[in-house]
């Protein structure tokens, strides 16, 4: 089947992700989107110095946030070094699964935060608000070992966003939340920040669930009178130790590399994947939700109402 | 009120009226008083509060200056929100409630009005090309807060649209930076509603620019966030009486915010109290 798919070219750089432990995780979660894992040595985890050229080439070039993955972030030596250079230079959020947190590592991580004009964000990755839900995804033991995550980030004064993939239909959404906000209030967290994903169904999630059907395909045809920008090739990049890539969704696909520095990885992509098909749908999935700026395009055309 | 300065410039700036008509009111009473010359309205005139028609009436009749919000964009062409982009279910159930109550109580000639606004407006206050927008100058509803908004970030929006200060609203919390000499990003701030902070006043923007000398150096500028007192309880009343929600009357008698708390960065987050 030959499909037309578009290209869609770098607006401006805003975001700047870093797969700063790349595929190296202490867990083995069998939906992990890039399969990451204690022993997947596919993408190397960063060193301090071969971050710090791209820290200062953003600041050139203008980014306005930073995004550091994996892969765990905490499990990389050098993720506090990485992240107080970053706070001087703009905001930073980890995507962290919480299961490596000491009292220590969050204190550190409080006094950078209280040293920054900008905000550090720390997102938890969960998958089901029970050991009953969450567990047999993340692995035996992991709900209990996230919730205590937490509680030391509370106790170091953070207001972690904690995000779950939806591993139930969407109209349990509520029942599933109602529990859990109890127990987070019995740890201190009474309004707490939470943002549920869609599943992405490639790597793991594919075996675990099943994967894009056949149509799932972005065309030229689904481009038009739509806001690009909420495609997140459009505004970000993502650096591993080998180099920069369009985007952390495909970070461990061959060609998904584009340069060696930023202003080297500004080309224009062409939507190929099944996975680009998430982002069309759901818009900044992976960012937080202070940087959201909906499609003014997509809800003035098929969302109007008469005047 | 202190004296004008000589060959000087005074220039008020506000966003975020959510129809607080009665903090509009004290607004224009406040910058007389302050010898204001010029002021301009950033948009999101609707939203949260009573009586829409009323500040879109006050803002026409006095002739100042409006630019186009997310809201007023939304309002005027008839769309089914508010564009703010929340995914929270409790923050979208609040913001469906007050949209959908806006644009029931706003006139056919006010949605006209809205429609045609301009995104942005360009002005000369001294030596300083000011550009003035809602929330970004490259797009509308784009939200930069103080925390999340890299200095590097700022600079390159003063090179690309060739710029020396940038003026917005959208979020509702006034900040303001120097990123680099001579460059100033200002967000003026909300009347619509205080900026969660426990306090009822709300704030606007006063700039004074003193040309003195009129050499081609770059003038002096003072930028002042002014807290702006209001019959706050009448508004709440108001609120009560037209059967707006218990947690928006809340935020304006305890000046904390209670809904739409999602979109906040860590650090305005831990601000506040919810």
């Amino acid at each position: 089947m030959v499909l037309d798919h578009p290209t869609l070219k770098l607006d401006h750089l805003d975001t700047l992700w870093f797969q700063i432990a790349g595929t190296l995780c202490n867990l083995r979660c069998n939906h992990c989107f890039i399969s990451c894992s204690p022993d997947n040595y596919a993408l190397g985890m960063m060193t301090f110095d071969q971050f710090l050229p791209y820290l200062q080439e953003a600041a050139q070039l203008g980014v306005k946030e930073f995004y550091f993955t994996g892969g765990e972030p905490f499990a990389n030596p050098d993720l506090l070094k990485i992240l107080a250079a970053t706070l001087q230079v703009g905001p930073a959020t980890a995507l962290t699964n919480a299961t490596l947190f000491r009292s220590q590592v969050v204190k550190e991580l409080a006094s950078m935060r209280d040293a920054s004009i900008y905000s550090l964000e720390l997102r938890v990755s969960m998958d089901g608000f029970s050991p009953e839900t969450n567990d047999p995804i993340r692995g035996p033991g992991t709900f209990k070992r996230i919730m205590r995550g937490i509680k030391l980030l509370l106790d170091g004064g953070f207001l972690p966003i904690i995000t779950a993939m939806r591993s139930w239909p969407i109209e349990q959404d509520e029942a599933q939340l109602a529990e859990f906000k109890t127990s987070l209030a019995e740890i201190g967290y009474r309004y707490p920040r939470i943002k549920l994903l869609p599943s992405l169904k490639i790597g793991q999630e594919a075996r675990r669930d099943h994967g894009y059907s056949e149509r799932d395909y972005i065309t030229k045809t689904m481009m038009v009178g739509f806001d690009s920008s909420q495609l997140i090739c459009s505004n970000s990049r993502i650096v591993s130790a080998r180099g920069v890539h369009v985007c952390p969704i495909l970070v461990d696909q061959p060609d998904s590399l584009l340069g060696k520095r930023l202003s080297s990885a500004k080309q224009a992509f062409e939507l190929r994947y099944q996975a680009c098909m998430t982002c069309y749908q759901y818009g900044a999935l992976c960012s937080n939700a202070s940087s959201a700026a909906v499609n003014f395009e997509r809800t003035t055309i098929s969302r109007s109402r008469p005047r | 009120m202190s004296p004008k300065p000589h060959n000087s410039q005074r220039i008020a700036f506000f966003g975020g009226v959510y129809s607080n008509y009665l903090a509009l009111e004290a607004l224009l009473e406040d910058a007389r008083a302050r010898g204001v010359q010029r002021l301009y309205c950033l948009g999101d005139l609707g939203a949260f509060g009573p009586l829409p028609d009323r500040a879109c009436d006050i803002l026409r009749e006095t002739g100042i200056r409006v630019i186009q919000g997310n809201y007023d964009n939304s309002i005027g062409n008839g769309l089914v929100d508010c564009q703010c982009g929340y995914t929270d279910p409790r923050d979208n159930n609040f913001a469906k409630l007050s949209y959908d109550y806006t644009f029931r109580n706003t006139s056919t000639e006010n949605k006209n009005w809205m429609r045609k606004l301009p995104s942005e407006i360009r002005i000369q206050i001294g030596s300083y090309r000011v550009l003035l927008c809602h929330g970004s100058p490259r797009k509308m509803n784009e939200f930069l807060w103080e925390t999340t908004t890299s200095n590097a970030f700022l600079n390159w929006l003063f090179e690309k649209y060739d710029i020396d200060i940038i003026v917005g609203t959208h979020t509702g919390l006034h900040w303001r930076r120097e990123p680099s000499p001579g460059k100033h990003f200002i967000n003026c701030g909300a009347i619509g509603r205080p900026p969660n902070d426990g306090q009822t006043t709300v704030v606007y923007t006063v700039i004074n620019a003193d040309n003195d000398g009129n050499d081609g150096s770059a003038c002096r500028l003072e930028v002042d966030f002014v807290r702006l007192t209001y019959d706050y309880e009448r508004l709440a009343a108001e609120m009560v009486s037209v059967g707006l929600p218990e947690e928006f009357i809340e935020t304006i008698r305890t000046g904390w915010w209670t809904t739409c708390n999602e979109i906040l960065p860590a650090k305005e987050r831990a601000r506040g109290i919810y």
